[in-house]
């Protein structure tokens, strides 16, 4: 029991036969079926597959966003669904635990990088100037601290993924949900972002999942899962997971 | 950190437009409130100047503004005589159009009860009041004359030695105060052809009746100026007005009057009311209802543009709901928008009519209550407005953040 509590505490993610049926009768669509995987505290994880896989229904479940027809998901050491179930306020379990990261930056455009940061620190309740002071050191520690005031439309590709990162690390989360973060970007900045997700895992102790289709910079991740017409499915070569 | 001024700072150019424009709007409803107060005032600006405490008008008559009313001059001398009364005079009011160096003048013409009554509460900025029984007038000063300047009306010419602000009629003239005696001659100035021909057929009526033929004197005093005539009356007048003696109990000099068959009696809040139905009554629905339309008109562009607004944000709206932003901050957002938005085109419509007002053919007269209650109704209205954007950020997706 013990073990298995010091094992809860230490994953950042943990789903259990995670289902996700739209429609019903002969209409059903099974998106997603029997998804189990467990990611551990400061673990990156990818999670391949080609289009139509599952994988974004994945990403939309663990996320708080679209609730699974059924299984569990915990969080932090905390059971936050039950099939459909909410067994917490799922919009503010959101922005207290979990960090995201997209293909588009999208970031909020009205407001400066600085201010995209400093709005999530502000969500969990830190004073504005905590909360900004915060984002400040977030974006010197991702490299763009020089562009802290600039609007999203005036920076390159790459800075914007990173102040995106920043913003996803700003409430210090459990868990980093990425989805294809690359995409928009090219070979050398693709993989540039991937370490930085890397690092983040290992630095913060935060659990990363990134949806990719880039095999190029698998060799970033400690674990890599593979989705295939919704089934989930450890990829054959663990060693590295394994070993950690 | 405020979301709301930072969309706002984002859109920039729109949010300045919009605000103009329902800033001018305001505006149009704000001057239209006064466009009628200043009517109102100008109605009662005749009535208050004579300070009369009662109005003694033709029997079943509700004269002399809102219908026409006919009384002999003797009806002056009966109210002098009753008791409580310390003065009565002839109320003397009509409007007239002459030629001034080159330019048509029309005016009301006030008469005066002179010497009583010098224009002492009159609202003067320059000049004086009367200092003699004939010749001079105090003109308001949207007569265009200036001190000094002298005017031809009838056969008299008239001295400007005084000049007041918003003496206005209810039609919208400048009103221009003489003695009262003054006052009817410019009203019953006939050209000098017309009195003699008026007096040829006098003598023409009287030739033709036993009485003027067997009696000389007659004939030649036909042929003369009507005051020479005891048995003719003079000028009907239109109304009298009395004043009280201080301390003299209103309805019993009330009754009195009452009792004679020939007069009917207005206290001054009645005539007022009277006035106001009359002639401006329709007026003030016409307005009201402009004003009610603008409004509405307000409220839908406001309610459409602060929608628009937000249609453009739908995204960074759902990301922040994927963010875990609550509710209250997303309908903060927009709500906060609809207000600024409001108070400011309040600002301009109030900075735009302080400018525009003046300028008006009709005195704009807003008031303090007038401005606190259109802030009161804007405030409503942003309200009402932010509640579409409202309800179509509630449905916005986070999923949508995700594309």
């Amino acid at each position: 029991m013990e073990d298995r509590h010091r094992m809860d505490v230490a994953l950042a993610l943990e789903t259990d036969g995670l289902t996700k049926v739209y429609g019903n009768g002969h209409t059903a669509v099974v998106a997603m079926r029997d998804a189990s995987v467990r990611v551990r505290r400061g673990e990156i994880a990818a999670l391949l597959g080609p289009s139509g896989a599952g994988k974004s229904t994945f990403l939309l479940c663990v996320g708080l966003i679209n609730p699974p027809t059924s299984g569990r998901v915990t969080i932090g050491g905390r059971l936050v669904l039950d099939g459909p179930r909410a067994l917490a306020d799922l919009r503010r379990f959101r922005r207290e635990n979990i960090g995201f990261v997209f293909q588009k930056s999208n970031l909020i455009p009205f407001l400066s990088a600085v201010e995209n940061v400093q709005v999530v620190g502000e969500l969990i309740g830190h004073p504005p100037p905590v909360a900004r002071r915060r984002a400040l050191e977030l974006l010197d520690a991702l490299g763009v601290g020089a562009r802290a005031s600039h609007r999203p439309t005036q920076l390159s590709g790459g800075e914007q993924q990173r102040v995106t990162i920043a913003r996803a690390l700003a409430n210090q989360p459990s868990l980093i949900l990425a989805d294809e973060p690359t995409a928009a970007l090219d070979s050398v900045r693709g993989r540039q972002v991937m370490e930085l997700f890397r690092d983040v895992a290992h630095q913060h102790g935060t659990g990363v999942i990134v949806v990719t289709h880039d095999h190029r910079a698998l060799d970033v991740f400690d674990t890599i899962y593979e989705m295939e017409d919704g089934v989930l499915a450890r990829a054959p070569s663990q060693a590295k997971s394994e070993n950690r | 950190m405020n979301l709301a001024v930072r969309d706002i700072r984002h859109s920039l150019g729109r949010f300045v437009l919009t605000t103009i424009g329902v800033g001018m709007l305001l505006m149009v409803v704000m001057g239209m409130g006064g466009i009628y107060r200043g009517l109102v005032d100008d109605a009662l600006v005749v009535t208050r100047s004579v300070g009369a405490d009662l109005w003694i008008v033709q029997r079943s008559t509700r004269g002399p503004f809102a219908e026409v009313s006919r009384l002999p001059r003797n009806v002056v001398d009966r109210v002098a005589a009753v008791p409580g009364v310390t003065e009565a005079r002839e109320f003397v009011f009509h409007t007239i159009q002459r030629e001034h160096l080159g330019k048509s003048l029309r005016m009301g013409v006030l008469g005066l009860g002179w010497p009583t009554d010098k224009g002492q509460g009159l609202p003067l900025v320059a000049g004086r009041v009367l200092a003699q029984n004939h010749y001079e007038m105090i003109a308001d000063e949207s007569l265009g004359l200036v001190l000094g300047e002298r005017l031809r009306l009838g056969k008299e010419t008239y001295a400007v030695v005084g000049l007041t602000r918003a003496m206005i009629s209810s039609g919208g003239d400048g009103i221009a105060c003489f003695t009262s005696r003054d006052a009817q001659a410019i009203q019953f100035d006939v050209p000098g052809e017309s009195a003699r021909l008026e007096r040829q057929a006098r003598r023409a009526r009287a030739d033709e009746i036993d009485f003027g033929r067997t009696q000389p004197s007659v004939l030649a005093r036909a042929s003369g100026s009507s005051r020479a005539m005891a048995a003719l009356p003079g000028p009907a007048v239109s109304a009298v007005i009395a004043r009280l003696m201080p301390g003299a109990d209103p309805d019993t000099v009330r009754r009195t009057f009452e009792g004679w068959s020939d007069v009917t009696v207005y206290s001054a809040t009645q005539q007022e009311d009277l006035l106001l139905k009359g002639s401006v009554d329709r007026a003030r629905r016409q307005i009201q209802l402009f004003r009610v339309l603008l409004t509405i008109i307000s409220a839908v562009i406001m309610a459409l543009i602060i929608y628009t607004l937000t249609l453009n944000k739908l995204h960074p709206i759902a990301l922040l709901k994927l963010i875990g932003a609550p509710n209250r901050v997303i309908v903060g957002l927009i709500m906060q928008q609809s207000l600024i938005m409001g108070a400011l085109a309040y600002g301009v419509g109030y900075l735009m009519g302080q400018w525009l007002f003046p300028l008006f053919p009709r005195r704009v007269l807003v008031t303090g209550d007038d401005l606190l209650r259109l802030g009161a109704i804007v405030l409503v209205i942003s309200v009402l407005a932010s509640l579409l954007g409202i309800w179509k950020a509630m449905r916005v997706d986070p999923n949508e953040a995700i594309g």
